[in-house]
């Protein structure tokens, strides 16, 4: 009999053990991602200092004479369109946000929530796609270019794919609001407008912080829309009517054609390393704000 | 007063305008991809494969590939992701190593896909030499749908009440006797509804696949599964991609892009769909 308990004591040891391997199975995908990035893309400084690799605006590492691997024009388009799709995604995410956490019935929300979701479900080479067929056509009529592939298409693409990352994020933190600031807020004479704007949505700021930040991630990191629609230049941009080309981009674009275990490939992962540690800051920066927020309910 | 009530009206009028601005973006993307893709969705063009330089024919092998490589996403990041939440609902402590593992869960969700895609290509394709094939491309996809497999069973195990467990092991059963018997019949319709939404995503993915394994074109099919399986293969975002961009002729291939994108859209608001049915399901049941 005791032989037995033991016998299942130690089942029931190897049982958790094995879950907890998989527990840790993130951290260590995490930590071999990283690890990959680095082994793969530190070669390059062989060819270039890191000071030129950040700082130079030539990119051209596939050219026979003279090779250079300046990343700054493709750090900068990245910035530029992410910051343009966050101009008009989160001022829009916001207000949906409020909307459906303070204002919509249950009943409209019920139906809202899934056409949101349908939004987020659409694949990003869908919208690129449109950012070809559609989008680039309007924008070349409407300011009168020859062609709508630039930082403006990629930016409108890039924002409505980072609209249900803010709406939901920001609806959850407008709804953790707890009732009795609104309550308080309204027992004083105000109106629920008011309200919302004085109270809930500064009470929630944190939160809206950290999901505009998840937005900026994603976009960042977007690859297919912006490779589609942004036309491809890897010139420094002088305004959103130019064609970019992003560092998600060219890495879809160029790794396919280099040979393996060349500066060329090497640089191709060092920049997918530099997109790896912008992404990570950015999520710890949110992940940061949104635990702190959690804990001051 | 009569200002302020006049300012709730402007503002929840605002508030209004924003939703329909939303709703009507979602309206356009959907009207113009079906009004112009539904006429040249036919038997022909779901059956056949590209021929011509993909002017004309159908898209057959990418419908199978892109079946193909959900699948093999689904193998990997659902056990996966299952187990992973049971230990972090069932028998983590919050201690440091359960916000450790927390924290990358969280940060693994927002690598950018195309680094996913460097990922596979180091890992799967060099380093495991498993080649671009099917294999390397659903490997690197899994990984990548891991987090949301994570987080979704998380989610519904944590909405299965304390007294299930508490009752069995009462009873005399072991922690994982419970957990098989009480817990995870009553978790897995929600972990069904997240995971599924976790592999519409990845169906409609093309940064990580576009140097693990999806290829220009393929005309016809391997029969033998493994040789499938180690082959390169055709895949509906990628296949948009291509004939989007790559293409001399986007005049000529226009209509047929439409097509493609209006199979791949309704292939991922399918499965969208079966999750959102599934959520009210549940809920009604339990209500």
């Amino acid at each position: 009999m005791k032989r037995k308990g033991n016998l299942s004591r130690l089942k029931e040891k190897g049982i958790e053990l094995f879950f907890f391997s998989n527990g840790i199975l993130a951290i260590i995908i995490l930590i071999g991602i990283f690890y990959l990035l680095l082994s793969e893309g530190l070669p390059t400084f062989n060819e270039v200092s890191l000071k030129e690799f950040l700082t130079s605006t030539r990119w051209n590492p596939a050219s026979y004479s003279e090779p250079s691997y300046g990343i700054l024009s493709l750090i900068v388009s990245t910035l530029l369109v992410t910051i343009g799709s966050l101009i008009f995604s989160v001022p829009l995410g916001i207000a949906c946000a409020a909307y459906l956490a303070e204002v919509a019935n249950p009943k409209v929300r019920e139906v809202l929530k899934p056409v949101i979701e349908i939004l987020a479900g659409i694949p990003s080479v869908v919208i690129g796609f449109l950012g070809i067929v559609l989008v680039g056509p309007m924008i070349a009529k409407v300011f009168n270019l020859s062609n709508g592939l630039n930082a403006i298409n990629g930016s409108i693409l890039l924002g409505i794919m980072a609209l249900p990352t803010i709406i939901s994020i920001s609806e959850d933190a407008i709804s953790a609001v707890p009732e009795k600031y609104k309550e308080a807020s309204l027992a004083l004479g105000t109106n629920r407008w008011h309200t919302l704007v004085k109270v809930t949505i500064p009470a929630a700021l944190s939160g809206i912080i950290a999901a505009i930040m998840l937005g900026m991630g994603r976009a960042i990191g977007e690859t297919m829309a912006v490779l589609m629609a942004t036309g491809n230049a890897p010139a420094f941009p002088a305004s959103i009517f130019d064609s970019v080309r992003t560092m998600t981009a060219t890495i879809a674009v160029e790794l396919g054609e280099v040979p393996y275990n060349t500066p060329h490939y090497y640089s191709l992962f060092a920049i997918g390393l530099v997109l790896f540690i912008m992404t990570f800051i950015v999520n710890l920066i949110s992940d940061i704000v949104l635990h702190k927020y959690g804990e001051g309910q | 007063m009569k200002i302020d009530d006049l300012k709730q009206k402007i503002g929840f009028g605002i508030l209004r305008l924003s939703v329909l601005v939303i709703i009507l973006i979602l309206g356009i993307i959907l009207y113009d991809i079906i009004s112009k893709g539904i006429g040249v969705i036919d038997w022909g063009f779901i059956t056949k494969a590209p021929k011509d330089g993909m002017t004309a024919g159908g898209i057959w092998p990418a419908i199978v590939g892109t079946s193909l490589v959900t699948l093999i996403t689904a193998v990997v990041a659902v056990p996966l992701g299952v187990f992973a939440a049971i230990y972090l609902n069932e028998y983590a402590n919050q201690g440091k190593i359960t916000r450790l593992i927390r924290m990358a869960i969280r940060n693994l969700a927002g690598v950018p896909s195309i680094v996913y895609g460097l990922f596979g290509l180091a890992f799967f394709v060099n380093i495991l030499g498993l080649g671009t094939s099917v294999l390397s491309a659903g490997l690197t996809l899994g990984l990548m749908t891991l987090p949301v497999t994570i987080t979704a069973s998380e989610e519904a195990l944590k909405s299965v009440p304390d007294s299930y467990r508490r009752g069995a092991l009462a009873l005399g059963a072991s922690k994982w006797y419970s957990i098989r018997t009480n817990v995870l019949p009553h978790a897995i319709p929600g972990i069904l509804t997240g995971t599924i939404l976790g592999l519409a995503r990845a169906a409609g993915e093309t940064a990580p696949i576009l140097f693990t394994g999806a290829a220009f074109s393929l005309p016809f099919l391997p029969n033998e599964l493994t040789e499938m399986l180690s082959r390169q293969f055709m895949a509906l975002p990628y296949h948009l991609y291509i004939m989007a961009t790559q293409h001399h002729d986007i005049a000529k291939v226009k209509p047929l892009a439409y097509g493609t994108a209006l199979v791949l859209i309704i292939l991922v608001l399918f499965m969208n769909l079966i999750a959102i049915l599934l959520r009210f399901w549940l809920r009604k049941k339990k209500e």
